[in-house]
């Protein structure tokens, strides 16, 4: 859906969460939005980066939209299918990985994820699909880029269960490679950590999202600045890669 | 000693190696998934089965709403690219109409618990699951000190199934079997068990696979039965033969909403049908033709002849 500005809320997320790839080699991608974010970097500011997905491709150019991490385009001509084992222990734990992507039903402002239960984990309201590779990605990525839906549903002040860790209190311990979340994108502004704290914040608002909204859908005391920085909006040829080659249809861009 | 056939129908396979209250893994991520075995298990209305997969999927989401399971072990709920698996949340969250007992880990975390059993290992370690919920959720997930000191990991413990189901693109009379495409964790899976059952698309001469020995993913000294059943995987697929058919996925998702039209389309799909080539058939030409993919042929290779 349009918003008035001749892009989607989706594209503006995609777009801005394909500019924070730039000079990035290796990427751990999603399904949906990541995927076509990780595609449209590769076409623009990281024309070196390599798709890994946990589904045992490297070095992966899909011909098509793929409709899963599985999709049978990843591998034809990709550079190496690895068992998942090779994946996640050759490639993700042994720090290979300079990026991995998550979506996240709830996060907190320290970067905790859940994708697991809405509600306690033995009497779910809502039972979620869990971790998959997510905690290992949490954990070993060297970065952690996060995009989903920003909400005061989604942006809450506990999560009701720690799927993937964040940024724990007092800095990771020894033992975790990856620095954690680096980056949130949603469709209202992309946020970031501080080193020290380890707390989110504000480092841009899209075109046309005012602070108060920001807010709202926000369920604790972010601060948003009243001058806050503002993402450039999508140019013509993001978009035109989008639509055009990433995904004509318009199956998670609409 | 003369080796006991191996080559059996889908049927006699299920009826013979399949038993109630099991340990099942039938394997695959994304990729050459056999809902053809989850089919025939769910006909021979097999019982208190605990199931086990990475990704549950659409197959597991018909097996648990056909009341074929006790159990559930896995890491990641969902119908890919799609949304929820129905049944097995109606049962995890509402008990309808039955609990549904759950183990979970992430997807390392099963991964390592199929190589540990493949391996007969008490446990592996593994850098996963610090300052996570899942330990909790889940006391078999425990953390450990490295006995050479200095760090602490998080153990998982092995997985041993009853019976491995892989599908594959192709298999000789023995067993043996080849896997292109995304491998998952068939191999390790199909070591960790006491039974293994290979499906293929195509059962082929020893002396093919013996000409591409790198490709072979199974010997056929773990393999018990070989069921041939082309078109094995759908909606799931095979790379080569046939692509995933995603609309399955979407209409999945409106039959398993609600859980009379779910028992509707086992009664059609599965207890109304005698074999997995009565479903190729139903399912016709018009939507197999729409699967076929394009070609994308490897060049040969040269193993050298040392004679």
């Amino acid at each position: 859906v349009s918003d008035g500005h001749g892009y989607s809320a989706a594209e503006m997320m995609i777009v801005a969460s394909a500019r924070q790839l730039e000079g990035e080699r290796v990427c751990f991608v999603g399904v949906g939005p990541p995927n076509i974010a990780c595609n449209l970097a590769k076409r623009t500011v990281a024309p070196e980066l390599e798709l890994v997905y946990e589904s045992g491709v490297f070095g992966a150019v899909p011909a098509r939209l793929p409709l899963s991490i599985g999709d049978p385009t990843l591998v034809s001509g990709s550079l190496q299918v690895t068992s998942m084992f090779e994946l996640f222990a050759f490639y993700l734990q042994a720090g290979l990985i300079d990026v991995g992507f998550l979506g996240a039903s709830q996060i907190d402002r320290f970067g905790n994820i859940n994708t697991t239960v809405i509600g306690g984990y033995d009497n779910p309201t809502v039972r979620l699909p869990g971790s998959g590779g997510a905690c290992e990605i949490a954990i070993n990525a060297r970065k952690v880029f996060v995009i989903m839906p920003q909400s005061a549903r989604s942006f809450v002040p506990r999560i009701d269960f720690r799927t993937s860790p964040g940024h724990p209190a007092g800095g990771r311990p020894q033992g975790w490679l990856g620095s954690g979340p680096s980056v949130v994108v949603t469709g209202l502004g992309v946020y970031r950590f501080d080193d020290r704290s380890g707390e989110m914040h504000v480092a841009s608002l899209h075109p046309g999202i005012t602070p108060e909204e920001v807010r709202q859908n926000t369920g604790w005391d972010l601060k948003v600045p009243e001058a806050a920085e503002r993402t450039p909006p999508p140019t013509a040829e993001e978009l035109r890669l989008i639509r055009e080659e990433l995904d004509p249809q318009g199956a998670y861009t609409k | 000693v003369a080796a006991e056939p191996k080559v059996t129908t889908m049927r006699q396979a299920i009826a013979e190696l399949v038993r109630d209250g099991d340990t099942v893994a039938i394997e695959g991520f994304t990729h050459l998934i056999c809902f053809a075995a989850g089919h025939e298990i769910i006909r021979q209305r097999k019982r208190d089965l605990t199931l086990c997969r990475l990704t549950p999927d659409v197959i597991y989401d018909q097996m648990v709403g056909a009341g074929v399971a006790r159990r559930l072990v896995f890491s990641w709920l969902g119908n890919p690219g799609v949304g929820s698996l129905h049944a097995i949340r109606r049962r995890v969250e509402r008990a309808d109409p039955a609990p549904l007992e759950i183990e979970e880990y992430s997807h390392f975390g099963m991964v390592c618990r199929y190589v540990a059993g493949a391996s007969r290992l008490p446990f592996f370690p593994i850098r996963s699951y610090f300052d996570s919920d899942l330990p909790k959720a889940n006391p078999r997930i425990v953390p450990i000190e490295s006995p050479y000191g200095g760090e602490t990991l998080y153990a998982v413990p092995p997985l041993n199934p009853d019976v491995t189901i892989v599908h594959s693109q192709r298999a000789d009379a023995s067993g043996n079997t080849q896997i292109w495409g995304l491998l998952g964790c068939q191999k390790e899976a199909a070591f960790a068990a006491d039974r293994v059952i290979v499906v293929c698309e195509e059962l082929v001469e020893e002396a093919t696979i013996r000409q591409d020995p790198n490709r072979t993913v199974l010997p056929g000294l773990v393999v018990d039965a070989v069921v041939v059943e082309p078109k094995g995987c759908h909606p799931s697929y095979a790379q080569g033969y046939y692509d995933r058919d995603n609309r399955f996925y979407l209409d999945w998702d409106r039959i398993a909403r609600d859980p009379q039209k779910l028992e509707a389309w086992l009664e059609e799909w599965v207890h109304g049908l005698e074999s997995h080539a009565e479903y190729v058939d139903k399912l016709g030409a018009d939507r197999w033709a729409e699967l076929v993919p394009g070609e994308a042929w490897s060049d040969p290779v040269n193993y050298g002849q040392y004679a």
